[in-house]
């Protein structure tokens, strides 16, 4: 079982067809948008497509959760802080890119700055400017602060609940400080206004569906870490750990070693997600920082279901796509209903998530026909490879 | 050459006053000044602004307030003072008396610059120096005080001999004291006592004053007002600290409140409950209804809308807290993070109802007359509101402490906590126990909000203010102890306070998140941890 190359162990069915479902969409979205002619009842609007790229990142949000939550177990509720992050380093390089297009035109500063009557760009804008050092600070701010903060958080063994509520009072305080003015990074109001990126305009149709095109990589390249992760020998500790994590340090294993390292990754895959965010929708203000983002995203991932990584994407799909049918219509009173709802009715009726109970439900028939026939056929295909072992209970 | 015009302005009061009491025993000086303002000359009203205030006449305080009012009209040709009410009615201000012949036709106000108008103020000032209500002299024995105006010297000495009052007399010996500070002519003897005076007033005035000593006066009067000054500042620093105290205690006091029921049911039963700020935010709605209810059917009984609305927002949000607990959190026992999870999305529906029927604004909840004002303590302005929820955070806390420790239900509750299969094994309901617990602790996050109903805004969004902050006073103090929430509740809220004046409000509060993210990393299960022998607790 174990001897399969891992490229195989990597790929089986259900990621396979993920990813060819989602270079079908990458390839579909955008020549439905630009090749197919508006009046075509196929044309896809540059709305959608903005709509589509936005969920893209949220299912990449979601999937860095998962890596965490359904595999160690740890849930934080502060990877909001991670994808705002992110967010704000690629939001810096965005204004940066302004120059003399702004209200003020001023070639330096963001508007904000000469706003506030400052008159030189603080040290931690320098360098913003440069495409490559900006993307290197997507990842690396969020790393870092996810490197720091569970250094100290599993070396002494904070678990559980309380990483949980830490983590969240992390983004809070996070959210706290972007609020001033006086940090630096447009308070309130945040960063707005974009021009372009990379010197194509960020509203034209083609960057938008670029954008889309792109974020799909990420999401197909994060995935494929996460699934590399999650099916070495490194990813079967990182279960042990989620399911007995005294038993697998008295083994020898270095508990909070493994924790850290995947901690780290999965900050900054949501920081690459809040990135690729930022140009699509236009705007990243402090708001992203509040707590009850974080724990909606988390709630993505167990409505897909944890622990199956393509089920952290379709929950993130399905939920937001939820949350638009029912905010932009007459039903906007009743989503904090649905979301309730969701919450509650997922922990307590579907704990696996539609993928999980999917390939369960699957795993349950194939037994009960293979026992049926008895028959000999190579038992190699493992359909639940995916899904979590068993219930994921001991996280704490 | 201002100094020389104060200096022939007083010296003119002086002489004034001096003629004002000289000629007082003749009972018309009042009478013989009128004369004096319809001359419509500056020098001459001066003049007789200070023979009326100096008369004694019980109809100098209607004049001046009218003088001061821009009431006072005359006319010169029929030499005839007259004051004119709010309401436009004459009256003779020689003998008080309704005005009713035809007004003269010369009719115009009597005018005023800043000096007379200044005059007119310490005239009435004087007045109510010597007035019947001691409120009233010791006002303004205060505003003397503040305005340092040499005007009154002469009225304030009187005064001070007539006084009986020892408060106000005291207020009045610092206007005094005051007045020679500012008297370039005073002796330097004089002025170090007057300091001596002022130091022991010892408040921010007091300082401005001392700062404000001309720095051509005599040595030891430099060397004692350093001196008073150092002191008054030790005092009004060791005030400021105590303020923060106080204000600390007070937000530590509510951290405390919203933070109790909390560490039931996280403390004791180890459920995660998001929605417990929404306990609150209900307690609060339940004194919103109870106050509309009393405010159209029975407004008297407003002052005890509190008391009535206490024991309705307990059993409220207890039943609420109950059905949860037996339709939803009871299946997720043993797993937190779902809980968590779980707890949330009710706090999201229960907020969302509560915005469907009350709308998503501000709702008006009143203070009880009791409730509302305040007193000085000290250097301090004590609110009442702010005390009562001190007191009543107090009593909360011992009454909970009181009940674990002493009634058949705590002793079920602590028994469960410690070994359930133990407590199950010697026949206590656990299931029941269970739903009591949480009930409990979401009754007591009820009455917390009648409390908060009183020093913030109800809306729905009420508990989300005060959840993370909860969690943060119940994982600082220890899980499972309420002495530790006590303390943390109290860390945290005179922290914050002590770290505002310099940091900010907001910085504050982020330093105290930070702080007890590292303070978890070191001990990992708060400040008071129940001792286990479990290598995962």
């Amino acid at each position: 079982m174990m001897t399969s190359h891992p490229l195989i162990r990597m790929l089986d069915r259900g990621a396979t067809l993920f990813l060819v479902l989602l270079a079908a969409f990458a390839i579909a979205i955008p020549v439905l948008n630009l090749l197919v002619p508006a009046s075509s009842s196929l044309h896809v609007s540059t709305y959608l497509v903005a709509l589509l790229g936005k969920y893209i990142c949220y299912g990449l949000l979601a999937l860095s959760i998962d890596l965490i939550w359904g595999y160690v177990g740890i849930l934080s509720l502060g990877h909001g802080a991670f994808f705002a992050l992110g967010g704000y380093a690629m939001g810096m390089y965005l204004m940066r890119q302004i120059g003399t297009r702004g209200v003020y035109a001023d070639p330096i500063l963001p508007d904000f700055m000469v706003f506030l009557n400052w008159k030189e760009l603080p040290f931690f804008w320098y360098g913003f400017q440069h495409f490559g050092y900006a993307m290197f600070m997507v990842l690396f701010v969020p790393g870092a602060l996810a490197f720091v903060f569970g250094w100290f958080a599993f070396r002494s063994r904070v678990t559980g609940v309380y990483l949980s509520i830490i983590t969240q009072a992390m983004t809070y305080a996070l959210l706290l400080g972007f609020f001033r003015n006086n940090f630096g990074f447009g308070g309130n109001n945040g960063l707005t206004d974009f021009k372009d990126i990379l010197g194509f305009n960020v509203q034209a149709e083609a960057t938008r569906n670029a954008l889309l095109v792109i974020s799909c990589i990420a999401l197909a390249i994060c995935f494929l870490i996460c699934r590399a992760i999650v099916t070495s020998k490194f990813g079967k500790v990182l279960v042990a750990i989620r399911d007995a994590e005294a038993r697998t340090r008295f083994m020898g294993y270095r508990v909070e070693s493994y924790k850290l390292f995947v901690f780290t990754v999965s900050a900054c895959m949501a920081g690459v997600a809040g990135a690729l965010y930022v140009p699509q929708v236009g705007i990243i203000n402090p708001s992203e920082f509040a707590p009850g983002n974080s724990i909606e995203a988390v709630i993505w991932v167990a409505v897909g279901g944890r622990g199956t990584l393509i089920g952290a994407v379709l929950g993130a799909f399905v939920v937001n796509y939820a949350k638009t049918f029912f905010t932009t219509g007459l039903l906007a009173p009743y989503w904090l209903f649905v979301l309730g709802g969701l919450f509650i009715g997922t922990t307590l009726f579907l704990p696996r998530g539609i993928v999980g109970t999917w390939t369960h439900w699957r795993a349950g028939v194939k037994e009960k026909s293979e026992a049926a026939r008895s028959a000999a056929a190579e038992d190699g295909m493992l359909p639940t490879a995916g899904a979590p072992a068993t219930q994921p209970s001991a996280a704490e | 050459m201002r100094s020389l015009f104060e200096r022939f302005a007083i010296a003119l009061l002086v002489a004034g006053l001096f003629a004002a009491h000289a000629t007082a025993a003749r009972a018309g000086a009042y009478e013989d000044a009128l004369p004096k303002l319809t001359l419509d000359s500056f020098s001459d009203t001066a003049d007789a602004i200070d023979a009326i205030a100096g008369s004694g006449n019980p109809l100098a305080p209607p004049l001046l307030q009218a003088l001061k009012d821009q009431r006072l009209l005359f006319s010169a040709e029929a030499k005839q003072v007259l004051i004119k009410s709010a309401d436009g009615k004459l009256t003779d201000a020689a003998t008080g008396q309704p005005f009713t012949a035809a007004p003269p036709s010369d009719l115009d106000n009597v005018r005023l610059n800043n000096r007379l108008r200044n005059l007119t103020d310490a005239a009435l000032g004087s007045l109510t120096l010597m007035a019947g209500d001691a409120g009233k002299r010791y006002g303004a024995a205060q505003s003397v005080f503040k305005s340092r105006d040499a005007s009154a010297a002469a009225a304030l000495d009187k005064a001070i001999a007539a006084e009986k009052d020892a408060g106000v007399k005291k207020a009045m010996l610092e206007a005094k004291a005051a007045l020679i500070l500012t008297d370039a002519g005073a002796a330097a003897a004089d002025k170090v006592a007057a300091i001596a005076v002022i130091r022991d007033r010892g408040d921010q005035d007091s300082l401005a004053l001392l700062q404000s000593l001309p720095a051509d006066a005599p040595k030891d009067v430099i060397a004692a007002a350093a001196d008073a000054r150092a002191k008054i500042e030790r005092n009004l620093a060791l005030w400021n600290t105590v303020q923060n105290f106080w204000y600390g205690l007070s937000l530590g006091s509510v951290l405390l409140l919203a933070a109790i029921g909390l560490a039931i049911t996280f403390g004791v039963m180890g459920v995660i409950n998001m929605a417990h700020g929404e306990m609150v935010m209900l307690g609060a709605y339940v004194t919103y209804v109870v106050q509309d209810l009393i405010r159209a059917r029975y407004p008297g009984l407003f002052d005890y809308s509190l008391a009535i609305a206490l024991p309705l927002a307990f059993l409220f949000s207890a039943l609420v807290g109950i059905i949860i607990e037996r339709s939803v959190i009871r299946f997720l026992y043993g797993r937190p993070l779902e809980t968590l999870l779980a707890t949330w999305g009710i706090s999201l529906v229960l907020q969302q109802a509560v915005r469907a029927a009350f709308g998503p604004t501000n709702k008006e909840v009143g203070n009880p007359s009791w409730m509302s004002g305040a007193f000085d303590l000290g250097g301090i302005l004590i609110t009442y509101n702010r005390l009562w929820i001190i007191v009543f955070t107090a009593i909360v806390f011992v009454a909970l402490l009181a009940m674990l420790r002493f009634t058949r239900l705590g002793l079920e509750m602590r028994a469960v906590t410690q070994n359930r299969s133990m407590a199950a094994a010697v026949g206590i309901r656990t299931a029941r126990i269970d739903a009591l617990t949480f009930g409990l602790g979401s009754g007591i996050a009820g009455i917390a909000g009648v409390a908060l109903s009183q020093i913030d805004n109800v809306s729905p969004n009420l508990g989300q203010g005060y959840i993370i902050d909860s969690f943060m006073v119940v994982v600082f103090g220890g899980v499972g102890n309420l002495w530790g929430t006590l303390v943390g509740a109290l860390t945290l809220g005179i922290a914050n306070k002590f770290l505002e004046p310099f940091a900010g409000a907001v910085l504050g509060k982020i330093a105290i998140l930070v702080f007890i993210i590292l303070f978890i990393q070191k001990r990992p299960r708060g400040m008071f941890a129940l001792k286990g022998r479990a290598i995962e607790a």
